[in-house]
């Protein structure tokens, strides 16, 4: 068994295309890369929620505030 | 004809391997950048030191015997034969020195074979090889910042840089090194032979070196110690990225001929090929290398909430993951990859310095060790089956050669290093002591800084008028 169809090298260069792993399931791993790419979005948007709903409950007093701005 | 094409691709290799050089040195101006912003302002400059200072006595002794030992234990020495002999490695050669090719009645060591191969590329891979060495030692440099003797630091550097790290790929990185003939071991991007093996000789260093005072609460509960610029750290980080690019490109042999490499293959056609004369293309890495860096840090950024340390970090720990078999994976494979391992050694990170009280400063065991070590083991499922080699005879890539492989890289640096740290320990040579690191490690050059500074201070007051 080999992963990209290839179990030696005794072959001429000139008749080897594609040398990864799962030759034949592309589709599915640019799939794959979609649901990565577009699950990272929604993940990270929550995160970004959580993190200013944190920020809007903090510092009622606006000291913290007054400080940063002059801080600069 | 034959003789310009010769003269044509040797001088091509000669400059490829040289401009590699020139973009892994980016690597230590980012390791020195990165460590000076992840350390307290009162430790930045002997830390800066201490990792500058690598660089010179790893290039001294990889000179005068680390270069050897690549070439002379491909077989162990004892597992799939003895020492080779390499004349072109010995320091006393005249083919370690400028050299034009001829040889010279007299000229003790050289044959033409050598002198013609030797002469125009030994100078650029001995630099190639060493830039891996002296990155391989500067891993180890950031997690033990702060309370580390440099001298200690030293010692080990060279042994890691110039002993066990060039041990490991005469073994693991050669193209007839005996964990390639026998594991099937398949490692492109040194996963494993740099990555893995710093990161186990960083663990041992900090086994035995503690933590930093205050580190950890009297409940036993971690302190956070952050770094004293962040952004230091973040663009560190980002020319280590850059210098990264560098050694990519120096692990592959650019241009060869199946003729040349004498293998198996057949036909004409000429190819870029990994360490071990398996044809890919820099094509084919810079996909993979670009891919799983990205991986890498889209995942350290979710799993870290947006800090910049660990976002930087986890983009370096996707390229390592990935690196054991960059060659050859599908660019989504790839930042599958560099997605996943980085998310794995990042929670081992928090795991192993509550359970054992393990303070990586900079998180170098989890990005390099954990990371290297996971990366030559998913490399051993992916490309299982495929041929490690285009010579006869050798072992399939396979998971278990591959996990061998990896506990071997990750326990010749550990071992070794406690060892020896050890040894310094008992003398007294590791560690400053707890008055020193109060007050900080630069407290000398802190005060030779301010007296100078009072002293014109108060010469130009003098003058005003």
């Amino acid at each position: 068994m080999t992963t990209n169809g290839l179990t030696s090298w005794a072959v001429d260069l000139k008749d080897v295309g594609a040398i990864y792993p799962f030759q034949g399931w592309e589709v599915f791993m640019v799939v794959l890369g979609f649901i990565f790419w577009i699950g990272w979005h929604i993940i990270q948007t929550r995160q970004e929620n959580q993190e200013i709903a944190e920020d809007m409950a903090a510092d009622r007093s606006g000291d913290e505030t007054r400080a940063a701005i002059d801080r600069y | 004809m034959e003789g310009n094409l010769n003269a044509l691709t040797t001088i091509f290799t000669e400059f490829y391997y040289w401009v590699t050089i020139v973009m892994m040195f980016l690597i230590h101006v980012g390791f020195c950048t990165y460590e000076v912003g992840a350390s307290r302002r009162r430790n930045h400059l002997k830390t800066l030191m201490k990792n500058a200072m690598a660089i010179p006595l790893v290039t001294v002794t990889f000179y005068l015997f680390g270069w050897w030992i690549y070439f002379a234990f491909p077989n162990g020495p004892g597992i799939t034969g003895g020492l080779v002999s390499a004349p072109y490695a010995e320091p006393w050669n005249p083919l370690m020195a400028a050299h034009l090719s001829g040889v010279n009645p007299g000229e003790n060591g050289v044959t033409a074979a050598d002198a013609a191969v030797w002469s125009r590329l030994n100078g650029v891979f001995w630099g190639a090889f060493l830039l891996f060495s002296i990155t391989t030692a500067s891993i180890v440099s950031g997690a033990i910042i702060e309370r580390a003797r440099s001298g200690a630091f030293w010692i080990i550097a060279i042994l890691l840089g110039s002993v066990l790290w060039i041990l490991d790929a005469a073994w693991g990185w050669h193209p007839q090194g005996w964990m390639v003939k026998l594991w099937g071991y398949h490692d492109a991007y040194a996963s494993g032979v740099v990555h893995a093996i710093a990161g186990g000789s960083a663990l041992a260093f900090l086994m035995v070196l503690g933590p930093r005072l205050g580190k950890f609460r009297p409940d036993g509960t971690p302190r956070d110690i952050p770094p004293h610029n962040v952004w230091l750290v973040t663009i560190g980080l980002f020319l280590i990225y850059t210098g990264f690019w560098g050694f990519y490109a120096a692990c592959n042999v650019p241009i060869i001929g199946p003729e040349t490499i004498g293998g198996q293959i057949t036909g004409t056609t000429w190819t870029a090929t990994n360490i071990y004369y398996g044809p890919t293309s820099l094509s084919a890495i810079t996909f993979n290398f670009l891919m799983s860096l990205s991986g890498g840090m889209m995942a350290g950024y979710l799993i870290s909430k947006g800090d910049p340390f660990w976002t930087f970090s986890c983009g370096l720990c996707g390229v390592i993951g990935a690196s054991a078999g960059n060659d050859l994976y599908h660019p989504i494979q790839a930042m599958l990859i560099g997605a996943i391992v980085p998310a794995i050694c990042y929670k081992l990170h928090y795991f192993v310095e509550r359970t054992f009280k393990i303070d990586d400063a900079v998180g170098a065991v989890a990005v390099h060790g954990y990371g290297g070590f996971l990366g030559v083991v998913v490399a051993g499922f992916l490309l299982w089956g495929q041929p490690s080699s285009p010579f006869e005879g050798f072992a399939h890539i396979n998971p278990l050669g591959n996990f061998a492989g990896a506990c071997l890289m990750f326990l010749l640096g550990l071992i070794p290093t406690w060892i020896v740290c050890k040894i310094m320990d008992s003398m007294g040579l590791l560690r400053v002591p707890a008055k020193v690191e109060l007050e900080g490690v630069d407290f000398a050059l802190n005060h030779a800084f301010e007296a100078s500074v009072t002293e014109v201070g108060t010469a130009e007051k003098a003058m005003i008028k």
